[in-house]
């Protein structure tokens, strides 16, 4: 986001309503929606604010449940509008059969999940149990979403234009996975300029059949298996290119010596943990993904050439950890430090984790 | 229309009658004597009459009429089953001005999608739902559908419907004629050329109505399914008469107090 066109003050907002604000700003045609915690305020705000913007056609709809609202945006979509869902966990599990469709039916669109404690109904309390889920297609069939993970109320708003711009290149739905704290947490926010997001033209969509063009049939139907296969590698070249799109961030891994991987809300927690270690003289960096598809294979490839080790730090039972694990090929040891339930890791449970590892390594070596 | 014929022997002929270009050249894969076929037809018909085809936008179903999207030369959207009215509300949310349509068969409407179907109506979502009702699945191999009459045969009620085990036939029109966003609602078939007539007119009416934004229109065509019902063609349209017909009788359940 260019720091020019941020002309506004900062102001102090909840994650879900910075994220709803910054997609009116990013001009969505429409929202389809149903309420769940901790995310309803995405659709509250929306409710509460579009009929307040007198420049805006925006459509804000409540659906009768996440099925509706995923098909609704399905529907959408294929008539060339800029439409967003958001939903937390079991209303995302609920989507995955739209969202298969949509992926399918390559179809550009924004789906929100701030993730709650699971399986099942799980609680409402924040977790990154979700990342399988969304990074490993989620519905059936071979297919990836765009994945972003924020790891600020600065970032909620952001990533909703990033997630549109990368749609729309790709005509492939995106996803802001964001944990439960990350919806609910106030903080300081510059928000994105209104109207910045042009729109990307669509003359594949179903805006009705003119007489200069054949009909436009937008479909994710390939009976035969010759046509099938065809359009599961275009998918495939699909992924790769995208894997140009690839972001992270670093902190202070130029001379680590232990590197942490952590996404998220569990990255905020894990630049404290490299602070608190650098007092003590241990020198930790980390590395945060913020596109989790693609996943940054080939950096953390790189860095755990010059680490001793790697500490996976999640939400969840262990997911990242997995591709953590790919990237790294054996060449040093990946451990992981996660909690679950709604629980949270402290900076100095972290801190604590990774001297126990630095002990037992330095009991190897002696 | 109205174009002049110049055959080889010099005859000059006045075209009064051809496919419309609603219509592609595709040809249909239905059944011999299923009524799929001939609702496209009607469909197409008033689209091409009243000069629609550039506003019309269609949502396919799950089943037989997968396919309708070939057929029908406007642009069309494939739903996951059961979700078209949801898929049309999308579409017709963000193109207002468009007129837009679901084409459904009862699995469809009637079992995996009945939440979808009547919060659709329940919103008045200004749309027609054209729902085909053959009482039986016939895509997968003619299973049980929610519309199945008591007593019938189907591959998953070999010894005929037995409503204590599987409940009783769905009349999901005569529910959704009670919902106040449904504005007109009616019961066609097209068992022969008056009923077929019947129902263009039906079909009119609805495109007209959603022109003047009144809310849903909700048409269900009473029909038959040779291949499932394991009938000839013309024992289809007996059963129809002696059978479908009383417990799902034709005309309109609601009309609107002009």
């Amino acid at each position: 986001m260019e720091k020019e066109l941020r002309k506004e003050e900062p102001r102090l907002m909840k994650g879900n309503e910075a994220l709803a604000e910054a997609a009116i700003r990013a001009n969505i045609d429409a929202y389809f929606g149903y309420p769940i915690t901790p995310q309803s305020e995405v659709i509250e705000y929306l409710m509460r604010e579009v009929p307040n913007r007198k420049d805006k056609k925006t459509v804000v709809l409540q659906a009768e449940s996440e099925v509706a609202s995923i098909n609704m945006v399905y529907g959408a979509a294929g008539a060339g509008a800029r439409v967003m869902t958001s939903s937390s966990s079991p209303g995302i599990s609920l989507m995955q059969e739209g969202i298969s469709y949509i992926a399918s039916a390559q179809l550009p669109c924004l789906i929100v999940n701030v993730v709650r404690g699971g399986p099942g109904l799980g609680t409402i309390q924040p977790s990154q149990g979700d990342y399988f889920q969304a990074t490993k297609g989620g519905g059936h069939g071979d297919y990836h979403l765009i994945v972003l993970a924020p790891a600020s109320v600065q970032e909620m708003a952001d990533f909703v234009f990033d997630a549109f711009r990368l749609a729309e290149k790709y005509r492939n739905p995106a996803m802001i996975l964001a944990d439960g704290a990350l919806g609910q947490m106030m903080e300081k926010v510059v928000l994105p300029p209104d109207g910045g997001l042009p729109k990307t033209p669509a003359p594949w969509a179903t805006t009705g059949k003119t007489k200069d063009r054949n009909h436009n049939i937008i479909t994710s139907l390939f009976i035969q298996p010759e046509e099938m296969e065809k359009v599961n590698l275009q998918l495939q070249k699909k992924y790769e290119d995208m894997q140009s799109e690839v972001r992270w961030e670093e902190f202070q891994t130029e001379d680590a010596e232990v590197l942490l991987v952590a996404f998220g809300l569990s990255a905020r927690i894990c630049q404290k943990v490299v602070d608190l270690a650098r007092e003590k003289g241990i020198k930790v960096g980390l590395l945060r993904p913020i596109t989790l598809y693609p996943f940054p294979y080939k950096r953390i490839a790189e860095l755990s050439e010059k680490v001793e080790f790697i500490l996976d730090v999640e939400m969840n039972a262990g997911q990242m950890v997995e591709d953590v694990r790919l990237a790294v090929e054996g060449k040093v040891p990946v451990y992981f430090k996660g909690r679950m339930g709604g629980m949270i890791s402290t900076p100095e449970e972290i801190l604590r984790e990774v001297e126990s590892i630095l002990e037992k390594q330095n009991v190897l070596h002696d | 229309m109205n174009e002049k014929l110049l055959l080889e022997d010099g005859t000059e002929l006045e075209q009064v009658f051809c496919r419309p270009d609603t219509l592609t050249d595709v040809p249909y894969h239905y059944c011999p004597g299923c009524g799929h076929s001939v609702v496209h037809n009607v469909l197409m018909e008033v689209v091409d009459e009243l000069d629609i085809q550039d506003k019309t936008i269609g949502v396919a179903p799950v089943g037989c009429s997968v396919f309708a999207y070939h057929y029908m030369n406007i642009d069309m959207q494939e739903a996951a089953h059961g979700r078209a009215s949801a898929v049309a509300t999308g579409i017709k949310r963000v193109l207002p001005d468009k007129l837009v349509f679901s084409y459904q068969g009862d699995g469809d409407l009637a079992a995996i999608g009945t939440a979808e179907t009547i919060h659709t109506v329940n919103r008045g979502e200004n749309i027609l739902i054209v729902f085909i009702n053959n009482g039986i699945y016939g895509m997968t191999g003619g299973q049980m559908a929610p519309t199945t009459l008591p007593g019938m045969v189907t591959s998953t009620s070999p010894y005929g419907r037995d409503v204590h085990m599987a409940g009783y036939p769905l009349k999901i029109t005569d529910l959704i004629a009670q919902l106040p966003g449904a504005y007109y609602v009616t019961r066609q078939s097209v068992h022969n050329p008056n009923a077929v007539r019947k129902l263009k007119k039906a079909v009119t009416k609805a495109f007209e109505y959603q022109m003047q934004n009144k809310g849903t229109c909700f048409i269900e065509v009473v029909s038959n399914c040779p291949s499932g019902w394991k009938m000839t063609p013309v024992e289809t349209i007996k059963y129809l008469e002696e059978v479908m017909f009383p417990y799902y009788p034709l005309g309109d359940l609601k009309v609107p107090k002009e």
